[in-house]
């Protein structure tokens, strides 16, 4: 992956859009480096406003956002740059797979041929090529998600904005997807992508950006984020051969709130303020009592419990 | 399309034959094709029930008149009217219905080019509805008379058809331009569209100065026969003279081609957000 340069980077500058006197986003400042980037929040956080803004859909109210360098007002430019599968299912009435996807691709510019190349390449992409010639109206939910998907893809964008890309999905077009999404993402583009699965988040994002009532409540990558939570103890796990003693040990620390043994009873779940003195402390304990520790893991810096820590029960997400 | 050409004329191309297929084989667009078929079955039917006749009616004349006032009062008042409406209002507002206007907001498109190929194919579509309605119902109408032959070939028939035809595509030109910006700045464009209907019809009753203000006036000027008005309509109207044809043409064309740079302009300001 390339080193961020402005030239591509995402920025928004203290963005700020209403929709009248209804808050969309407020003031929003964000840098974001190539790599997939999940926006997360409950509905009409304004994860969607976030994506309209930077593909230039809507207008921000205050505040400066550029996308690798092109300015969102300036179509011409950002277009061929971004690639938007949008929440809306529609797609122009009349038009089959292959139709839809090489009609909108002359409109960048590309010879005849050039686009029946890039549309077929996008439709094997999607896997929607047994469905090419048949008309999108008779697709399913799930089709029309992955020829959308297919359609944002097909200029071969280096910023790929998909809301809700999930959707609709069955399991192996889940999985599919996420493993092309990681793929784009690991060729240093941006893939910026929302979506109410948090599990899938987890398994997608490099970096998350979590959002609520209009207000960014946290960005970063996630273990970043979740050590940053600091009103809420870390929960980690530690799996050894005498986790009681181990606990008698940690007890005597102030930083440490609860332990926990659970399963077959050689797992310790520990919370604690302050993760590295535990760390130091664990290897302490090791030296002195000859503990075999066979792993030690977080046991909460994952999306969900970021999520939960920061938003609460409000989002209703799963 | 060769590689010389630019690009945005590729791109309004690509526009038209998107747009061109979708406006002229609409299914939502039934009526504006009875509107357009309606006059003909009407003169192909009166064609045929007074060939029938041994003694006819009327004469050649009349089908010459019936013919001007079906134009000016159907037509111009109201098929190519409604018609336009139909198509052109539905450009931009029908994909705002549909959600499917931001395919083409996402794509490096100038939003000019967008509204040029919108229009053109919309006047296309428009234009292959009602020229060859006009020019069918003409052909028709005095049909069941052997003079009508040599009226069209022979006599001013001809030149009257090039006239109705020329008008017939300038109300498309300049219909088509008001409502393709009705569609783009109203929520609703029927409401303009019914400001713009009253406004054309009571036209002939406001001073000269108002009826300028209007296409229906510069059309009617262009048509080939006049058509008298009944009393007491013809004590109420105010006569204006016919606006000279070097001026008439060239200044619809010139405040379509405004209301079409206007509607662009708009169209670079507008966002998508189908009212959610």
């Amino acid at each position: 992956m390339s080193a961020p340069s402005p030239s591509n980077l995402i920025t928004f500058a203290d963005v700020s859009r209403f929709y009248g006197e209804v808050l969309g986003v407020n003031r929003v400042s964000l840098v974001v480096p190539p790599g997939v980037t999940s926006l997360v929040g409950p509905n009409g956080s304004g994860k969607s406003t976030l994506m309209n803004l930077m593909t230039g859909l809507i207008r921000p109210t205050q505040g400066e956002i550029r996308v690798c360098g092109a300015r969102p007002d300036h179509p011409e430019e950002l277009c061929r740059l971004v690639g938007y599968c949008a929440q809306f299912e529609a797609v122009p009435k009349g038009l089959t797979g292959f139709q839809f996807i090489y009609s909108y691709l002359l409109l960048h510019g590309f010879g005849a041929d050039e686009c029946a190349r890039r549309a077929r390449e996008a439709i094997e992409r999607a896997g929607m090529g047994a469905a090419a010639g048949r008309p999108v109206a008779a697709y399913s939910k799930g089709m029309r998600q992955r020829i959308k998907l297919a359609q944002a893809m097909a200029h071969s964008p280096s910023v790929l904005v998909l809301d809700e890309p999930l959707n609709g999905l069955d399991p192996m077009a889940r999985a599919e997807s996420i493993a092309l999404f990681r793929e784009w993402g690991d060729q240093g583009r941006h893939v910026i992508l929302s979506s109410h699965v948090l599990h899938d988040v987890d398994r997608i994002s490099d970096r998350v950006i979590l959002l609520s009532h209009g207000y960014v409540v946290a960005e970063g990558e996630i273990q970043g984020v979740r050590s940053e939570v600091k009103e809420q103890p870390m929960q980690i796990l530690v799996r050894c051969d005498r986790p009681r003693e181990l606990a008698a040990r940690l007890f005597s620390h102030d930083h440490l709130m609860e332990a926990k043994i659970q399963g077959d009873g050689r797992n310790l779940l520990v919370r604690t303020t302050d993760a590295d003195r535990l760390y130091l402390l664990l290897n302490q304990v090791v030296l002195e009592t000859g503990l075999e520790i066979e792993t030690v893991a977080p046991a909460d810096d994952d999306v969900n419990s970021v999520y939960q820590y920061l938003i609460g029960a409000e989002g209703g997400t799963t | 399309m060769s590689r010389q050409t630019p690009l945005w004329q590729r791109q309004i191309a690509a526009v038209f034959r998107l747009e061109w297929r979708k406006t002229l084989l609409s299914r939502r667009g039934w009526w504006i094709y009875l509107l357009a078929a309606g006059p003909v079955a009407i003169c192909l039917l009166h064609a045929l029930v007074t060939s029938r006749r041994a003694h006819p009616r009327h004469s050649l004349g009349n089908d010459v008149q019936a013919f001007a006032m079906m134009f000016q009062l159907f037509y111009l008042r109201g098929a190519i009217f409604f018609g336009c409406m139909g198509i052109f209002a539905s450009l931009f507002r029908g994909e705002m219905l549909e959600k499917t206007l931001h395919y083409y907001y996402l794509t490096p498109l100038r939003r000019e080019s967008l509204v040029a190929g919108k229009y053109l194919a919309g006047l296309l579509a428009a234009c292959s509805l009602f020229v060859p309605s006009v020019a069918a119902s003409l052909l028709l109408i005095g049909g069941h008379d052997r003079a009508w032959g040599d009226y069209l070939w022979r006599g001013p028939g001809l030149a009257q058809l090039g006239w109705y035809v020329l008008v017939t595509v300038l109300a498309c030109v300049g219909y088509g331009a008001v409502f393709l910006a009705c569609g783009l700045l109203f929520r609703n464009p029927m409401i303009p569209a019914a400001a713009v209907y009253v406004w054309e019809n009571v036209n002939p009753f406001l001073p000269s100065v108002l009826q300028k203000i209007s296409v229906i006036s510069y059309l009617k000027g262009l048509c080939p026969v006049e058509v008298p008005l009944p009393p007491p309509l013809n004590v109420i109207v105010v006569d204006i003279d016919p606006t000279p044809v070097w001026i008439a043409v060239p200044g619809l064309l010139a405040v379509a081609a405004l209301l079409v740079t206007y509607t662009a302009i708009a169209a670079r300001r507008g966002e998508i957000g189908y009212g959610e």
